[in-house]
């Protein structure tokens, strides 16, 4: 059975008021962020579920808002982020998907374009007492959580790559703990996920970017 | 060190000769990620967040989002100082803290989710209300908050916090299990005494329903966390008095998991049955959602 924290009883430190509509928000666009190599310029956050019907009532929009500047849980400016955002020249939106049915009831997706016109999109789910994953990386069915040191190399699917990276993440004694491979299609673009329990370095990140298939890297600390 | 049930944390607790505080902390030092210096300071800060929450709106009244609740917690503190209320010191300040802090986490401020920010309210209530009239001091509510983890720890395991998961029983009766546990302990009783108390906690909210009305954490939640606080100080007056639970901890976390998956959806955090599908119910979420 996996640990349980005490601090994931007792916890987390949160600004009000639900754990799964409030804190769970903040950090699954926090998350999405973290995998930013840039400022955000625009985010449009669309939300599903009982994240579509009660997002007003519980802060969700602020919170999502506010995680996607960086904000941890228990930070208050999330209660300001709209009026921080904006002096920040963030454009920001919303939308209300109650059409949608087949999702978890907490699922926001994310479309963020960075200052250098980069573009990411991102599935989050909030899954209860404050816990997140995410759920699809540009279209495609992901699973992670940031709970461990992460990195995601995005690469084309091609013989090799996996080894050639596993054969750098060994020889700078990167331990895998999980690593999870998606692709859209067959030869297409591929989602490496590599969580460990070290610390994966910037240098180790240049290395696996040598491969002429890994198109991008994002690095997750925890 | 770590423990899946009551009977192993009870086993460990009797080998090691410390009481369910110690055990959940050195637990934590071996298993988590951070030295013991981290975890202590990390729990004194979650103390410190709980002691502002229920304190805050004593002299700051704050309206909730929804606009449902704010300013209960001043309400019940005007009548206890006029020497008015009717329920003794410490179980009226408990009331008057649970519901102080669900009016700062509606309003956006910062809590503890302990487990749940629905839930919040009743562990600071049951601490605070023990320190002011028994002169307990920090060290003695840290423990309290270990031993309310542990609690809470095996109920995540073995049964669920989640409202949408099993109804409130298993969010303010958890929290309300967690804090009679913390109040055995803190008071001077022994580790089976602590998990009498919660079993006993559990079997008094077994069943309950959560049921928010426009599915906003306002009302009915901020009652039932003083239903939940004065609950959990009732349990814990009970087991300290050497009365033993009826059915062990173990047992009744079991069947309020059993319980909780026999709720109908409408009354699993839905918004759809109890105070929600009252009449007043929806015509406030209507009120505030137009």
């Amino acid at each position: 059975m996996a640990f349980i924290s005490v601090f994931e009883v007792i916890g987390p430190n949160m600004v009000g008021p639900s754990s799964s509509h409030t804190a769970g928000a903040a950090s699954i666009a926090r998350l999405a962020w973290r995998m930013l190599h840039n400022k955000v310029k625009s985010v449009h956050f669309t939300l599903y579920g009982s994240f579509a019907r009660t997002y007003q009532g519980h802060g969700t929009d602020r919170a999502l808002l506010g995680g996607m500047m960086g904000f941890k849980t228990d930070d208050v400016r999330i209660r300001d982020s709209f009026e921080i955002a904006e002096k920040e020249g963030i454009e920001f939106s919303f939308s209300a998907n109650t059409i949608e049915t087949d999702v978890h009831p907490n699922t926001v997706d994310m479309e963020i374009e960075d200052i250098t016109g980069r573009k990411l999109t991102v599935r989050g789910e909030s899954i209860g007492g404050g816990k997140v994953r995410l759920t699809r990386i540009n279209g495609v069915k992901v699973l992670f959580t940031g709970e461990y040191h992460s990195l995601i190399v995005v690469h084309k699917d091609h013989p090799g790559v996996i080894a050639n990276v596993t054969t750098v993440l060994s020889k700078c004694k990167v331990n895998i703990a999980y690593l999870r491979v998606y692709r859209e299609n067959k030869g297409g673009i591929a989602y490496m996920i590599i969580e460990s329990d070290e610390e994966i370095t910037p240098n180790t990140v240049e290395e696996i970017e040598k491969n002429g298939f890994v198109k991008d890297t994002m690095l997750i600390r925890r | 060190m770590d423990f899946n049930t009551a009977e192993e944390l009870l086993e460990i607790c009797k080998k090691e000769n410390k009481p369910i505080s110690e055990i959940m902390r050195l637990r934590e030092i071996i298993y988590g990620e951070s030295n013991a210096d981290e975890v202590d300071a990390r729990m004194k800060k979650s103390l410190e967040i709980m002691r502002n929450s229920a304190h805050k709106p004593l002299k700051d009244v704050v309206r909730s989002i929804g606009g449902m609740i704010g300013g209960e917690a001043e309400k019940l503190e005007k009548r206890r100082t006029e020497g008015k209320s009717i329920c003794g010191n410490v179980l009226t300040k408990a009331l008057i803290y649970s519901q102080a802090v669900l009016e700062v986490n509606a309003s956006m401020g910062v809590i503890v989710a302990a487990p749940t920010a629905g839930s919040a309210g009743v562990l600071p209530a049951v601490l605070f209300a023990l320190e002011e009239e028994f002169n307990l001091d920090d060290e003695t509510l840290l423990k309290g908050l270990f031993t309310a983890g542990a609690i809470g720890c095996l109920l995540m395991k073995n049964a669920s916090v989640s409202g949408a998961e099993a109804g409130c029983q298993a969010e303010i009766g958890s929290a309300a299990a967690m804090a009679s546990a913390a109040a055995v302990e803190m008071m001077g009783g022994t580790p089976e005494q602590c998990l009498d108390a919660a079993s006993i906690t559990i079997s008094n909210m077994l069943g309950l329903v959560c049921d928010p009305i426009a599915g906003l954490v306002e009302m009915p939640c901020q009652s039932r966390n003083a239903a939940g606080a004065s609950n959990a100080l009732t349990s814990a007056e009970m087991a300290l008095a050497g009365i033993k639970a009826a059915v062990p901890f173990s047992e009744m976390s079991d069947t309020m998991y059993r319980v909780g998956k026999g709720l109908p959806a409408e009354l699993r955090e839905t918004a759809l049955g109890g105070c929600a599908a009252t009449p007043t119910g929806c015509a406030l979420k209507c009120k505030i959602f137009g």
